[in-house]
C-alpha cells in the first residue's frame, strides 16, 4: 500500500499533516500504539525538516504486513555534514525558525531513535531520507 | 467486538426515529449508521457522550433510567447530588426548598457529589495524580475515558487512576454508615446524573466495583421534575418550614469542580482545560503526535461548560454556571470539625483511592489481521478517491470516508452513494446547476 504527500517549504502551520494521515491509516491496520508513536514522531520530525530547511519536498510511504518504509526527499540545498547533523543539539536552523519553536537540533536524532533503519543521502540538489519502522514490537 | 465490556445508556427508539441523519452527522466517533430508515449505534464506538440526543429533534434517542421506586427498598436512602443540580433552578427557589423537597420525595439524606473534593483535600493535603505518563489526563468525565480507550489507545497510560470525587463521596458515606452498625443491605446510595456517560460507566461490567459503590442512578431531568412538582405543591409550607440543608456544606473549590477549569485550577503545574468533545478530539490528535510537551495536567470534558452542559441537565448551561459561581462566593473553607469527621474514614479511603488500570479497546481497525487489513485498506483508499467527498450522509454513513471504510469492510456497497447515482440520470442539466462539476470528479 502506497501513500504520497507533498510538503511545501516554509509552511509550519501544516507540518504534521502527513504524520496525522499515516497515523490514522496505521490505526485502521491495528498496528500496536507504541509502534504508531514511533512512526508518527519520526515522520513529523522529517516533515518539519523539509519545511524548515529545504525548498520543498515529498513523502512516500509503503506499508507491508511487516513494516512501513518512508522516503522523504526534498530539492535542496542538502546537508553539508550528515554526521554532525546526526548529533543531538546540533542545528543549522535560522533564528526565525527557532523563534517558532523548531530547530532544537533533535530532528535527525529523533528520527534515528524512532526508526529501525535509516539511510540518508544528500547533495546540493537535495536530501533523501529512507527510514523503516518494523511493526513487530521491540523487546528492549 | 468489545461490546460486552461496555454498557450503554443511550438507545434509539425506532418508533420515533425518522432517519433524518442529524445524530449520525453529529456523532464524534462515527458510531452511527442508518439502515432501513433508522439510526443504529455501533456499541464498540459509542462513548455515551449524548451528542446524538442533543441533535435529535424527534426525541428518538433516550437514556435508560432506573425505576425511581427502587429507592424505597432501602432503609437509608442517600441521594448524591452533583452541585450543578442546584444550578438548574431559578434564583427565586432557595436552596433549602430544593433539599427539603428531596426529603419529601423520599430521600433520607442528601450529599453533594463534590464533597469528595473536600475529602480528597483533607486526607491528601493536595490532589495526587496516578499515571505513567505526562500530561496526566483527568478521568472525571467517563465519556472522555471511553473516547481515549477506543480512539487513542496510546494515551491510555496518561489517564489519572485517582478515583473521581463522586466515587470518593459514595465510598465515604457507605463506610460511615457501616461504622454506625447499619446493615449493608439497608444502605441505598443513588447518584443523580447529569449525563448518559456516567450511567454507562456506573453500570459497566468493566467497573465491577461501581456496583458496590452505587446502588442505582437517577436521571437529573426526572428528579428535577419531581422536585419542581413538590415545591409547587408545598410552597406555602416550605416558606415556613424549609430548613434542611445537606451536611457538610461544600467549599467554593468543590462547588465549582464540575464546571470547565474547576478541576484543572486545583492541580499544580501547567494545566489546560478543554470542553466539548469535538474540541477534545482535535486536541488529542495533537497530543498523540507528541506535539504537546509542556503541559502537566489536562482536564477534558465531553460537554460544553462541563457538567452544567450535561444532556440530562434541563436548564441552560450558562445560567447554571452563573448560579454556581454566585453560590460559591458564599461558601467557606472546611472547618476543623469537618476535617476530624472525614479523617475517621481516611484509612479506608486511602486504601481504595485508586481505580483499576484502564485498558485500550481500539475500535477503528479494518481487520484484526494486518494482512487482511492491508487488503481492505487498498480498497478503502481506492473507493475514497471515487466518492464525491460531499459528506451528505444520504448513503447512511456519516461521511464519504466512513462509507469507503464500510464498503472495504463489506458492510456497505458503492451503490449506496446517491451522488454517484445522480451522475447517470437523465436530467443531468438540472443537477449540474446545483453541483457544477462536483459530480464529474
Amino acid at each position: 500500500m502506497n501513500q504520497s504527500f507533498s510538503i511545501p517549504a516554509g509552511d509550519f502551520s501544516h507540518a504534521g499533516q502527513a504524520a496525522s494521515e499515516i497515523k490514522r491509516l496505521l490505526k485502521q491496520l491495528n498496528i500496536p500504539p507504541k509502534v504508531i508513536k514511533r512512526v508518527v514522531v519520526a515522520l513529523y520530525e522529517a516533515e518539519v525538516n523539509v519545511v524548515a530547511h529545504s525548498f520543498g519536498g515529498s513523502i512516500s510511504c509503503t506499508i507491508t504486513p511487516e513494516h512501513i518504509d518512508i522516503v522523504v526527499s526534498d530539492c535542496g540545498p542538502g546537508i553539508s555534514d550528515i554526521e554532525l547533523a546526526m548529533s543531538e543539539g546540533y542545528s543549522t536552523a535560522s533564528s526565525e525558525v527557532r523563534e517558532m519553536g523548531f530547530g532544537a537540533g533533535m530532528g535527525l536524532p529523533n528520527i534515528k531513535n524512532n526508526s529501525d533503519s535509516l539511510d540518508i543521502s544528500s547533495s546540493e540538489q537535495g536530501t533523501s531520507i529512507h527510514m523503516r519502522v518494523n511493526f513487530k514490537e521491540h523487546t528492549p | 467486538m468489545n461490546s460486552k465490556s461496555f454498557h450503554h445508556a443511550l438507545t434509539v427508539r425506532e418508533d420515533l426515529c425518522r432517519g433524518c441523519t442529524r445524530c449520525m452527522r453529529n456523532c464524534p466517533t462515527e458510531a452511527i449508521r442508518l439502515s432501513h430508515g433508522k439510526a443504529h449505534v455501533n456499541p464498540d464506538r459509542c462513548v455515551d457522550c449524548g451528542q446524538c440526543m442533543d441533535a435529535c429533534p424527534y426525541g428518538a434517542i433516550v437514556v435508560e433510567q432506573d425505576d425511581f421506586e427502587k429507592i424505597f427498598s432501602y432503609n437509608q436512602r442517600i441521594a448524591i447530588l452533583p452541585s450543578v443540580f442546584i444550578g438548574q433552578f431559578a434564583d427565586d427557589i432557595p436552596e433549602n426548598y430544593i433539599y427539603t423537597a428531596l426529603r419529601d420525595i423520599g430521600f433520607t439524606d442528601i450529599y453533594e457529589a463534590e464533597f469528595g473534593v473536600d475529602i480528597l483535600k483533607t486526607i491528601g493535603n493536595r490532589f495526587s495524580t496516578y499515571a505513567d505518563d505526562k500530561p496526566v489526563i483527568s478521568t472525571y468525565c467517563p465519556a472522555i475515558v471511553r473516547l481515549i480507550q477506543i480512539k487513542y489507545p496510546s494515551l491510555v497510560k496518561h489517564l489519572n487512576l485517582l478515583r473521581p470525587p463522586v466515587e470518593i463521596t459514595a465510598m465515604y458515606i457507605r463506610n460511615k454508615l457501616i461504622d454506625r452498625q447499619i446493615p449493608p443491605e439497608d444502605i441505598g446510595i443513588f447518584y443523580v446524573t447529569p449525563c448518559a456517560a456516567k450511567i454507562a460507566s456506573i453500570k459497566s461490567p468493566e467497573n465491577p466495583d461501581h456496583h458496590e459503590i452505587f446502588t442505582g442512578v437517577i436521571n437529573m431531568d426526572y428528579l428535577y421534575n419531581l422536585v419542581q412538582k413538590s415545591i409547587a405543591k408545598n410552597k406555602k409550607l416550605l416558606a415556613k418550614t424549609a430548613r434542611f440543608t445537606p451536611i457538610p456544606p461544600l467549599t467554593p473549590e468543590a462547588c465549582m469542580w464540575s464546571l470547565t477549569a474547576g478541576e484543572s485550577s486545583t492541580v499544580p503545574g501547567r494545566t489546560l482545560a478543554i470542553d466539548e468533545i469535538h474540541n477534545v478530539i482535535e486536541f488529542l490528535e495533537r497530543l498523540e503526535n507528541d506535539e504537546i510537551t509542556n503541559i502537566d495536567f489536562l482536564e477534558l470534558r465531553s460537554c460544553a461548560e462541563g457538567c452544567a452542559g450535561g444532556v440530562l441537565a434541563p436548564g441552560n448551561r450558562f445560567l447554571a454556571k452563573e448560579r454556581l459561581t454566585h453560590r460559591s462566593q458564599h461558601m467557606r473553607e472546611i472547618t476543623p470539625e469537618q476535617q476530624t469527621m472525614i479523617r475517621r474514614q481516611a484509612s479506608y479511603l486511602v486504601k481504595h483511592i485508586k481505580k483499576e488500570r484502564i485498558e485500550a479497546k481500539s475500535a477503528y481497525q479494518l481487520d484484526d489481521d494486518i494482512g487482511a487489513a492491508l487488503k481492505k485498506m487498498d480498497r478503502y483508499l481506492e473507493i475514497k478517491k471515487a466518492l464525491p467527498g460531499i459528506d451528505c450522509g444520504l448513503c447512511g454513513a456519516p461521511s464519504c470516508h466512513a462509507l469507503a471504510e464500510d464498503i472495504a469492510k463489506g458492510h456497505a456497497t458503492v451503490s449506496q452513494c446517491v451522488v454517484l447515482r445522480l451522475r447517470s440520470i437523465t436530467q443531468r442539466d438540472d443537477i449540474h446547476k446545483v453541483w457544477g462539476d462536483t459530480l464529474d470528479r
